[in-house]
């Protein structure tokens, strides 16, 4: 199997970079970890004219707290992210849901800028940062654009990103005060795209109830979903076996997960509302467990 | 910085790759994968070629010392990058690696197609977590496809490698 015909780049900076895919446009692909462009470009399904090598430009791997947050250039490898003790610190939900992330020898390789980009709906990335209400900072040669997630993720494999426009960085928030982030999915084995994965956060108030919830489900529609109804019906509520048994059942009910060859649309539901419960009663337990020590 | 020779179609980059301590200096297409050019241009065929495309690990090598799936890099990508191939094991013809051992031992291999991306990615592993779960093997092992063994051998060849590797044999 071999990759058909192209004309490879090899920029050495985001200039550089930019300024090609403002002179190639459409018919010029970025290569960022390979792990997903490879197998296609080896399958024939992608045959760009130009191949345009990111590897080189090391202004784009990067790991930084900006703004009361954390900023991951594009090119960081997914692996860099894992061993991050700054992200296990102040961003745990993405040191959990990196971990599902492919495979040790796809994360080695794989970029954060790569993932969100291919924005697969079964991805974990697209699915923190809409758990989180991250940004994604695209640039071309003439335009910066930091974008929410809903405004990014347009479809299966589809974003908002136009052939002249890199993803250049990713924004997420730091873990507030009192807050509990778990990430939990289900598939047929560690590694495989998820079937059904959910990132939750919940924040305490003083008095122990619930001041902020945010669930975000992927695996279950198009594009990363966030369970609105079930996160309202969480706020101001006293955390409790029962509340997150309801809040399991309106994801279930608000979510509309397509029936494929991998599972069914009401076995999608069913997996939806447990570990809605799972991640809920885990989040809480986080912060009691800090209040105790 | 791997330089362009020609231009037009047959777009070929002049290449310098240290691959298990030589360096080799090649031309080779920019299309051209890692695996192939280890395979074909450099005759080590111990890196075995599978799925191509991502799926099974047989092709995995150390890039960097990290592992990684040869199928998806290109040879032009390794230009200036140290690679690790199952050859680089052995320390001569009469000895095993503490790996390879262990796989011998504990039988974790049949047809061995498997092996070579096992080893290469446990080498690394290891060398970060010198003393794993069997949990943690399951992990680390779980982009590696055998088809032979059911993996119980390759997981006890694992455990029993880690051992091995943190208390040498004197001698």
């Amino acid at each position: 199997m071999k990759p058909p015909r192209f004309q490879y780049h090899v920029p050495e900076s985001l200039d550089e970079a930019l300024g090609l895919l403002a002179e190639l446009g459409a018919d010029a692909k970025p290569l960022a970890g390979g792990q997903s462009l490879v197998p296609l470009l080896n399958m024939r399904l992608a045959r760009p004219g130009h191949l345009l090598d990111l590897n080189r430009v090391a202004e784009l791997d990067y790991l930084t707290e900006r703004d009361g947050g954390l900023a991951l250039g594009a090119m960081t490898r997914q692996r860099a992210v894992e061993r991050s003790a700054l992200i296990r610190d102040r961003c745990p939900l993405l040191a959990q849901a990196i971990r599902y992330v492919g495979h040790l020898p796809i994360r080695t390789r794989g970029t954060i800028g790569g993932s969100v980009a291919h924005a697969d709906p079964a991805a974990e990335l697209p699915g923190v940062l809409a758990a989180l209400d991250g940004r994604i900072t695209l640039q071309s040669r003439s335009s910066t654009r930091v974008l929410d997630p809903a405004d990014f993720f347009l479809g299966v494999l589809a974003s908002a990103a136009t052939p002249e426009e890199l993803v250049t960085e990713i924004w997420l928030p730091a873990v507030p005060e009192r807050t509990g982030q778990v990430w939990l999915e289900v598939a047929r084995r560690h590694g495989d795209y998820a079937l059904v994965g959910l990132g939750a956060s919940v924040t305490l108030d003083g008095d122990g109830t619930i001041s902020e919830a945010r669930l975000a489900l992927i695996g279950v529609g198009p594009v990363p979903v966030r369970a609105r109804r079930a996160e309202e019906r969480l706020r101001g509520e006293w955390p409790a076996t029962s509340l997150f048994r309801e809040a399991g059942r309106l994801v279930s009910a608000e979510i509309q997960p397509e029936t494929d060859v991998h599972a069914t649309s009401e076995y999608r539901r069913r997996v939806a509302a447990v570990l809605t419960e799972r991640a809920l009663a885990e989040a809480t337990r986080q912060i009691t467990r800090e209040t105790v020590e | 910085m791997s330089a362009e020779v020609g231009a037009g179609s047959a777009q070929r980059r002049a290449i310098r790759v240290t691959v298990n301590g030589v360096v080799y200096e090649r031309v080779v297409e920019p299309r051209l994968l890692l695996s192939d050019f280890l395979r074909h241009e450099l005759g080590l065929t111990g890196t075995h070629v599978g799925c191509e495309h991502g799926v099974c690990g047989a092709c995995t090598v150390l890039v960097n010392g990290e592992p990684a799936r040869s199928c998806l890099m290109l040879a032009v990508q390794a230009d200036g990058l140290a690679i690790e191939t199952v050859e680089s094991l052995a320390p001569d013809e009469e000895r095993l690696h503490p790996l390879q051992q262990a796989f011998w031992d504990r039988h974790g291999l049949q047809c061995g197609f498997c092996t070579p991306g096992l080893l290469m990615l446990l080498k690394s592993f290891l060398a970060e977590n010198p003393s794993p779960s069997e949990e943690e093997v399951r992990e680390a092992i779980s982009g590696n496809l055998c088809r032979c063994t059911g993996y119980q051998n390759i997981v006890a060849a694992a455990l029993e490698a880690a051992r091995l590797l943190r208390e040498p044999v004197a001698g």
